[in-house]
């Protein structure tokens, strides 16, 4: 169970400080806070050498990272150049079961976003099993919408109070916006990181009638 | 009392029920140790480790229901190997051997196999009770050998335990003899389900009061059982999605008007916000909602439902009901005893949707409550002087700020004064669990003010030694003691080493005491266990007194040292 953490691509750009890279069992870290933590020092000096941080020659000691800490500082490592600093995993902290930590794990919020409403949502994309079934929901959120007649016509949303045209975009994991519906669900949602709806005068050239959406 | 035949007193004991008290009364005389010896039923063994199998059988043998506790509380967290111990097996072998006739057996962070349940089930003729709690080692074949043999079973309740699924017949393994059943719950389990077995023994079990359900269950088999049990008082649901226009849901909408007697629900484990009116019927009797396990339930529809429960005494719920939803709780759920809010994203820290200020609503609606836990973004001082006023009648407090250094938010101090207050206000408080930015006052006030305190855990805070010394000098009902990143060390550890033997146990890690110091302890205290945890390789070569030991738990024990330890478990 327990293993030593290395990045996963091994290398740190010259840009890159000490501070920001270090996989630690301390704390996570503002980078502003005035705070004199008492366990600050601690965490740093627990630092795995890594070539970074103070170990203590023969005290350095494995960093006991569980697994999913791991892969969310690695995959953090790959997209981002760097670990930020506030996302740094303690081990055992937040006190949640690991039962109850693998259970919510099998969860996937997005935001949801509508231009001009005051703030955002989070719907679990697991719990719908098509298009559908969360277009529904998201007209049920904000409800100043209303989805004119069939839901997978094309991607507009018209709201008749404000005489508003919307167009359903989503962001994917390559950080692209693209147009909801165009690929099947299942490829969807694991490829979903976040909804805008968008006033359609801002979406130009992304054609609003698209191809049926493949529930 | 002396002049009365034996019968005679033993059926008065029968009327003391607490094990406090029938400690107390074999003391008395030999007499009376002999009568209480024989007729003790119940023994509830908070450490497995602290006494053997052939002890209990010796001391106790009429003993037919038995409670065992295994790893120590940090192991939920990952903090305790794997293999470090808990088997329940020795003790359901020797339980057999001494033919005791044993009918309820409850354990908590115990390693069960599935050896241990086929034991359990032919062994135990009148078996009736298996509760396992965060439990791990066994499958679904262990199961179907309980359900198969078992033939008086009324009790099957598993919580939050791995089980390693072989997407079981288990449940066809209930022979249709088997209509005892009171109770039965398979929500942790993630494989499929029988459905049709499922429904069947449910129709065949006339008693049946409390059923929770796994995700593998969908809402048309929901629909159909709660027409066959509508006297179920305590439901877990599994998947609650369908179309709210099918035939499905509108029969499941009048099965549901029929449970007149539901007064628990839980589970949720797949569920869709617009199934949710279903249950509206039954809410204004719900004395328990448990929504922690339910994904996605926007903070809008988690108020509309609760509005509606205005007797719940327990909720749990996830933080995605945001400080106005709290809100709602506190004014529509007036006879509210315990409450936990838990964090929607276990890894997340800042992304925690309740502040302090849920908690002082809560606190200002609900004067009853009297057990907290709660995961938060963010804390202060004055707040939780306000719930102190409040609710003077905590009994577990429990508090996580999810960065858990935190100061008080709004004045950047330490939250030393805000946790005394708890302490100060709360006289019967037996539970506390600290966080955010703290020093050693906190366990001054908690050494001075808690004293009916039995279970504290401290993670990353206080200066020095005095801290934890308070705490030890002043909490003299102390019986479980859990630190991790203190910079307690080998002062406070051993200035006081007889205190130990008067609390179950004490776990330390990441904090400052050395191998040195564990030694001398152990070495002073014969009647204690203090196991170091190393997982570390490099300890083969550096066996200096003068290393901090990563993780030690020491417990009390009758029985010496244990022989099934995992080689980096060294027990000093």
């Amino acid at each position: 169970m327990p293993s030593s953490t290395e990045p996963a691509n091994g290398s740190y750009g010259s840009d890159v400080t000490d501070m920001d890279t270090e996989l630690t069992l301390g704390l996570p870290r503002d980078g502003g806070s005035k705070a004199v933590i008492a366990g600050a020092k601690r965490a740093f000096a627990r630092t795995v050498g890594l070539g970074l941080g103070s170990g203590r020659g023969k005290q350095s000691r494995d960093v006991e990272v569980d697994d999913a800490a791991e892969i969310s500082a690695a995959s953090q490592v790959s997209s981002a150049g760097k670990v930020p600093a506030s996302k740094t995993q303690v081990v055992g902290w937040p006190p949640v079961r690991s039962f109850r930590k693998k259970t919510l794990e099998s969860c996937k919020y997005v935001k949801v976003a509508v231009d001009g409403a005051p703030y955002l949502r989070k719907v679990d994309l697991r719990t719908y099993n098509s298009y559908d079934e969360l277009l529904r929901a998201l007209e049920g959120m904000f409800n100043c919408f209303t989805v004119n007649g069939n839901v997978l016509e094309g991607s507009m949303v018209r709201d008749p109070a404000k005489g508003m045209e919307y167009v359903r975009t989503y962001e994917d994991d390559d950080g692209d916006w693209m147009l909801v519906g165009d690929v099947p669900w299942k490829m969807f949602t694991e490829s979903c990181k976040r909804i805008r709806l968008m006033k359609s005068s801002d979406a130009a050239g992304i054609a609003p009638r698209t191809p049926k959406c493949r529930g | 009392m002396n002049y009365f035949p034996d019968e005679v007193i033993e059926h008065v004991f029968d009327f003391v029920t607490s094990n406090k008290d029938r400690n107390t009364i074999s003391l008395v005389c030999k007499s009376w140790y002999r009568i209480e010896k024989f007729s003790r039923q119940r023994v509830f063994i908070g450490n497995c480790y602290a006494i053997s199998p052939e002890r209990l059988i010796g001391r106790f043998p009429g003993v037919k229901s038995l409670t065992l506790k295994g790893k120590p509380h940090f192991a939920d967290f990952n903090l305790v190997p794997h293999d470090w111990g808990g088997f329940v097996y020795p003790w359901i072998e020797a339980l057999a051997r001494s033919r005791v006739n044993l009918e309820e057996l409850r354990m908590k962070r115990m390693v069960v196999t599935d050896d241990a349940l086929e034991l359990i089930s032919r062994a135990f003729v009148n078996f009736k009770t298996l509760v396992l709690v965060s439990c791990e080692g066994f499958t679904t074949d262990g199961l179907a050998a309980i359900a198969a043999n078992c033939r008086f079973l009324r009790e099957l309740d598993l919580q939050e335990n791995e089980v390693e699924d072989h997407r079981g017949q288990w449940l066809n393994c209930f022979p249709e003899s088997c209509t005892s059943l009171v109770s039965l719950n398979f929500a942790c389990l993630k494989g499929d389900i029988n459905l049709a077995a499922l429904e069947r023994l449910v129709a065949r079990s006339p008693n049946l009061k409390s059923l929770k359900l796994s995700r593998a269950v969908p809402l048309d088999t929901l629909q159909k059982i709660l027409v066959r049990a509508p006297q179920l008082v305590d439901l877990g649901v599994g998947s609650f999605v369908h179309d709210p226009e099918s035939e499905t849901y509108s029969k499941l909408l009048t099965a549901i008007e029929k449970c007149k007697s539901m007064r628990s629900l839980s589970g949720f484990l797949e569920v869709a916000a617009y199934c949710l009116p279903a249950i509206y019927p039954i809410c204004s009797s719900l004395t328990s909602l448990n929504l922690s396990y339910a994904p996605g339930i926007p903070g809008s529809e988690l108020t509309k439902l609760i509005r509606q429960c205005r007797k719940l005494q327990r909720l749990w719920i996830l933080d995605c009901i945001g400080d106005k939803g709290l809100g709602v709780v506190a004014s529509s759920c007036k006879d509210l005893q315990e409450l936990r809010v838990f964090p929607s994203d276990p890894y997340g820290v800042g992304n925690a949707a309740v502040t302090e200020e849920g908690l002082v609503a809560i606190s200002k609606g609900c004067p009853k409550l009297n057990s907290l836990l709660y995961f938060c973004q963010q804390m202060t001082n004055a707040a939780l002087q306000t719930v102190a006023q409040n609710c003077p009648n905590f009994i577990r407090f429990r508090l996580c700020i999810l960065d858990p250094t935190k100061p008080d938010s709004s004045t950047d101090q330490p939250l030393d004064e805000g946790f005394g207050a708890i302490v100060q206000s709360c006289k019967g408080l037996r539970r506390l669990s600290l966080s955010g930015l703290l020093t050693d006052q906190v366990f001054s006030f908690i050494g001075k003010f808690a004293e009916q305190l039995e279970m504290l855990s401290i993670a990353f805070a206080g200066n020095s030694d005095k801290g934890m010394l308070y705490v030890l000098t002043g909490c003299k009902k102390i019986r479980k003691l859990e630190i991790r990143d203190c910079p307690f060390g080998n002062i406070a550890l051993l200035t006081d080493v007889g205190k130990y033997e008067t609390m179950r146990s004490l776990w330390m890690s990441s904090c400052d005491v050395t191998l040195g110091g564990c030694k001398t302890l152990a070495k002073k205290m014969p009647r204690l266990n203090v196991e170091i945890i190393n997982e570390n390789e490099e300890m083969e070569e550096c066996i200096d007194d003068r290393q901090k030991v990563e993780k030690m738990y020491l417990y009390r024990t009758l029985v010496g040292p244990r022989k099934d330890a995992p080689e980096h478990v060294w027990t000093l």
